[in-house]
């Protein structure tokens, strides 16, 4: 006789929150004719000559594994970009590992420096799918808060608050998903002390490197004393516009690498060959596509970051990634409320600052990875919105003094 | 000349859609209306920007499709004036839209629009061969147009496949 399904499954597995956007990507998805700024990816399509190398791939006939840590060819490709592009030195022989995805990269992280119990700082509001990683691989995800006084960016302070005993590493994401904040060299730099002072890991996604908008990008494994200490996470999925591809890598210090070689050997071999290729061509021949994809960014914050403060929506600039977060504490509403009376009212589907961690109450995510006419008409739908609010408010005022 | 940073970044976003606003562009590049509004008019009194055509796609209207041509042309170059002298000549011509002096088999590349053919035709037999210092010409019919000045005609295929909400 068999019992309920639920009583096989693993408590931990259970214990699973589902992640916060799925919810509203279901109500999003049954309303027609929504501008969505809730997209976490590039509106670019791959460049074309990307594709064409992995179709070469395929009519080529490579439809093989590749060694575990990827081609060869392609770690070379990408210890010459680390190099030339952050100035940091790895040996694509045993220190680069490719993978599907960056979120593959983080998973093998956590799997190879965590033990049962060991504490992890993950850096609120944060990419959804951190703190669960964390809990998969045996650890304890710590949420440590940013705040919009500052504008989300880290302070050694708040590190040191939430170290224990028990703290092996930080997750880093600069520039971050939701906040799109940058943390510059200096203020890496700052973080590194207190790294080292507590003898911490620091697993950097840097995913978004390539996007950043006013500073150079700074590396973390770049900061004096923090390459061994760095899992450097990185992919191609938004720089070079190929999410759908699940093409990531890390660089990181042998011992770590050699082990978690290990994980991918017995978990999924290898990345897909064919789509190396294509990584390949994009490494060696397409990075001016990146730099114009990034110009064409810029433009886009500069315009969402004013039009979201002109209609009163309190909006810091984000130094890079493809993000907004405006506060939206003046409107009185929760920020699910906010976003769900968004889609409904105006069409223009957002994310809740509440699906990326507590301290993301109070804002919503909104992404600029899109058109400028579909910008220029959400912000018009968002602007209306806005007045709609405050003539309500008013009514509620004149109301309320009549009795 | 040389132009500046946010010279060249309202000249790219100019070049990709010329009907967006003033406004917008101030956004854009971080800086006033007034400034952009100085800047485009400084564009545009140095011919950086030449003019602002909008690109139709003629196929598609009944009784407007038009006939396009391109035609290599031989000619000999003149003492002093070198090839300019006769592209004058050539371009003064309205059907002519274009006119490029090229490297290699031949000198001048033409591209003409017309009517019909014949009217094609007649251009080329009448106007073009019986100049000075034309030795040649070779023409060819534009069958279909698939792409011009970077946009692509036709079916676009590159809708957006992306989910509505993702993380």
């Amino acid at each position: 006789m068999m019992k309920e399904h639920q009583q096989y499954l693993s408590e931990m597995v259970k214990e699973l929150k589902p992640s916060g956007i799925r919810k509203f990507f279901d109500l999003a998805a049954s309303i027609k004719g929504v501008i969505s700024l809730g997209v976490g990816e590039p509106d670019f399509i791959t460049p074309w000559s990307i594709r064409e190398a992995a179709i070469l791939s395929l009519e080529e006939g490579y439809t093989s594994y590749t060694a575990n840590p990827g081609l060869l060819e392609l770690r070379q490709e990408i210890t010459a970009y680390l190099q030339k592009r952050f100035g940091v030195q790895y040996n694509p022989v045993d220190q680069v590992i490719v993978t599907a995805g960056a979120s593959q990269a983080i998973d093998l992280s956590f799997r190879a420096i965590l033990n049962p119990g060991d504490e992890v700082l993950i850096i609120e509001p944060a990419f959804v799918s951190y703190a669960p990683l964390v809990t998969l691989a045996g650890g304890k995800p710590i949420p440590v808060s940013t705040h919009h006084s500052n504008g989300f960016k880290l302070t050694p302070e708040q590190i040191e608050n939430a170290i224990t005993s028990k703290t092996k590493a930080i997750l880093l994401c600069s520039p971050n998903n939701p906040t799109g904040t940058y943390l510059n060299k200096e203020e890496l730099t700052k973080i590194a002390a207190v790294v080292e002072k507590h003898d911490l890991l620091v697993v950097s996604d840097e995913i978004y490197a390539e996007l950043t908008y006013d500073d150079e990008y700074t590396s973390f494994s770049s900061i004096e004393g923090m390459y061994d200490r760095t899992i450097l996470i990185n992919g191609f999925s938004k720089g070079f516009a190929m999410t759908g591809w699940r093409l990531g890598f890390l660089a990181a210090p042998k011992p770590f690498t050699e082990q978690m070689v290990k994980i991918l050997q017995y978990t999924t071999m290898c990345a897909p060959h064919m789509l190396q290729h294509g990584a390949i061509e994009a490494l060696r021949n397409t990075y001016h596509e990146v730099e114009s994809m990034r110009r064409s960014y810029r433009r886009r914050r500069n315009y969402i970051v004013q039009s979201l403060n002109l209609v009163g929506l309190d909006c810091h600039t984000p130094g890079g990634a493809f993000y907004v977060f405006p506060s939206i504490k003046k409107t009185g509403m929760t920020s699910e409320q906010f976003a769900e009376e968004l889609l409904l009212a105006e069409k223009v589907a957002v994310v809740p600052g509440s699906a990326f961690g507590e301290s993301g109450e109070g804002y919503i995510r909104c992404s600029y990875a899109t058109s400028m006419e579909q910008l220029q008409e959400a912000m018009q739908r968002i602007k209306r919105f806005m007045e709609s609010l405050e003539s309500k408010e008013s009514r509620v005022q004149k109301l309320s003094a009549k009795n | 000349m040389r132009l500046s940073s946010e010279e060249l970044e309202v000249l790219s976003i100019l070049e990709e859609n010329h009907r967006i606003p003033v406004e917008d562009i101030a956004l854009m590049v971080n800086s006033s209306v007034e400034d952009v509004t100085a800047i485009i008019k400084k564009l545009e009194d140095e011919k950086i920007i030449v003019s602002y055509p909008a690109l139709i796609d003629w196929s598609k209207v009944v009784g407007k499709e038009n006939i396009v041509a391109m035609i290599d042309v031989k000619v000999t170059p003149k003492r002093g004036v070198g090839f300019d002298d006769v592209a004058e000549r050539i371009y003064r011509f309205p059907e002519v839209t274009s006119l490029y002096l090229m490297s290699g088999a031949y000198d001048l590349s033409i591209t003409i629009e017309g009517k019909t053919m014949s009217e094609i035709a007649r251009f080329v037999s009448e106007k073009l061969s019986t100049i000075d210092n034309v030795i040649s010409t070779t023409t060819h019919f534009m069958l279909k147009k698939y792409k011009h000045d970077g946009v692509i005609f036709g079916e676009n295929n590159d809708r957006d496949r992306r989910m509505v909400v993702s993380p």
